[in-house]
């Protein structure tokens, strides 16, 4: 029930983009097509899952034990960049599928600040592996929701008159802060 | 105004006002919207990003001989994410409160795309002299920026300026304002304002990506602006994966 709760919160209460700010590159630029922001969603949270793992396994069996905790940032950092390097790897040659749907997008998650800031966030909130893990998840299924529905919303605001100054950055940041109030009646259950 | 490329002061007035980083080329949102919440965060935030930009770009810069081209982007990240930790602990023990408020961001600045933007664009081919006050320059302009945006967000939305009370009594504070949404907002009235006055807009049409070390576009928030020369997304991941081999 606790961590049913955390996911919840995590995906739509808290969520990465629209309360917390993290990821905010991605969500702007891979957001003007549909079609590219599904692919970077689910790029994103495949990684983001993975790395609030790895990041959560190497803390507490390798820095902590060696009081190494304030090496995080860096170990953090390194670990996600090599992971996506290995993943990108591994599904070139094993599921070539997938890595076809994803490959544009893998290598440009490394600086998403997204996938760094929550396993940062599952050291400060002391979560366990298994709860980081969830806690990752959702809260990359908050960034997919987030991205996919700010694309759709692009897509129909092409064919808007939008005032001239506003054209291009300024609409989009005006959706963003309007669907950040709609994600905030979540807080109220 | 016309200056000599590469000296001191050409480089300051590059950083806080040709291409400042957050008005005219839209780098680092994450910070930019997430710690402004207050004028105070918001200089707590500017300035450490400066420390840790100008420390950074010397170091590149003293380095980019040893340095291979090849690891250049890991090494570049170490670099960083090294300075990070030394101005995490120096904020934890000199200025806590500051830390307090702005918590997981500081370590984020490691991501900040505006330190590794101009490691790739400036640092790593530079003099160190000219790398210095081009991070200087370039922290003075997303602090400044910083201030702006946390000053209006905190008159606005809580009555106060770093911390004192500045609106008179029968002004209601729109609370909305320091909260997420008035982040987005507030940001986007001031490119608005600048797109108006032809201040940042004029600036961004001429932007060329290839001359600027944007070595992608699709983690980029410029995307949708640009001058229209950088490559799609799609054809900036075939460059990346030719380059990977």
């Amino acid at each position: 029930m606790n961590i049913m709760l955390l996911a919840l919160s995590a995906a739509l209460i808290n969520n990465v983009v629209l309360s917390q700010f993290l990821g905010i590159c991605a969500f702007l630029g891979v957001s003007k097509k549909s079609k590219t922001a599904v692919g970077m969603g689910v790029a994103v949270t495949f990684v983001l899952t993975l790395a609030s793992f790895v990041c959560g396994v190497i803390y507490r069996y390798l820095l902590v034990p060696f009081s190494l905790e304030y090496l995080k940032t860096i170990a953090f950092i390194l670990i996600v960049a090599a992971l996506v390097q290995f993943v990108e790897m591994f599904l070139k040659k094993y599921i070539k599928t997938l890595y076809d749907a994803l490959g544009v997008y893998l290598p440009l998650i490394t600086t998403n600040c997204a996938v760094l800031g929550v396993a940062l966030l599952n050291v400060q909130k002391d979560y366990d592996i298994l709860t980081g893990t969830v806690y990752g998840l959702f809260t990359a299924l908050g960034f997919f929701l987030a991205i996919v529905i700010l694309a759709f919303i692009r897509e129909k605001i092409e064919y808007n008159n939008v005032p001239k100054s506003f054209q291009g950055f300024p609409i989009v940041m005006v959706t963003a802060a309007l669907m950040s109030i709609a994600f905030f009646g979540f807080s109220s259950f | 105004m016309k200056l000599e490329k590469d000296k001191p002061v050409e480089r300051l007035w590059n950083g806080i006002y040709v291409e400042n980083p957050v008005f005219c080329l839209i780098l680092g949102m994450c910070p930019t919207l997430a710690t402004t919440t207050s004028a105070t965060n918001a200089i707590g935030m500017g300035l450490s990003t400066t420390a840790i930009l100008t420390a950074s770009n010397l170091m590149i810069s003293l380095l980019k001989k040893v340095i291979p081209d090849r690891m250049r982007i890991p090494s570049y990240i170490v670099i960083i994410a090294s300075f990070v930790t030394i101005v995490e602990f120096l904020m934890e023990g000199f200025t806590p409160e500051i830390y307090a408020a702005l918590g997981i961001y500081i370590p984020l600045i490691v991501v900040n795309c505006i330190i590794m933007g101009r490691a790739e664009a400036y640092a790593g081919k530079k003099g160190p002299v000219a790398s210095i006050f081009d991070g200087l320059g370039m922290g003075f302009g997303f602090t400044l920026a910083l201030l702006l945006i946390g000053s209006v967000r905190e008159i606005v939305g809580a009555g106060t300026w770093f911390g004192f009370k500045v609106t008179p009594g029968i002004y209601e504070p729109v609370n909305l304002f320091i909260l997420a949404p008035g982040a987005f907002l507030v940001m986007a009235f001031f490119v608005a304002i600048m797109n108006k006055l032809k201040i940042g807009a004029a600036r961004r049409t001429n932007w060329d990506p290839t001359e600027n070390g944007c070595t992608d576009c699709s983690s980029c928030a410029k995307l949708g602006f640009c001058s229209g020369k950088a490559a799609v997304t799609e054809e900036a991941g075939k460059k990346a994966e030719e380059v990977q081999g």
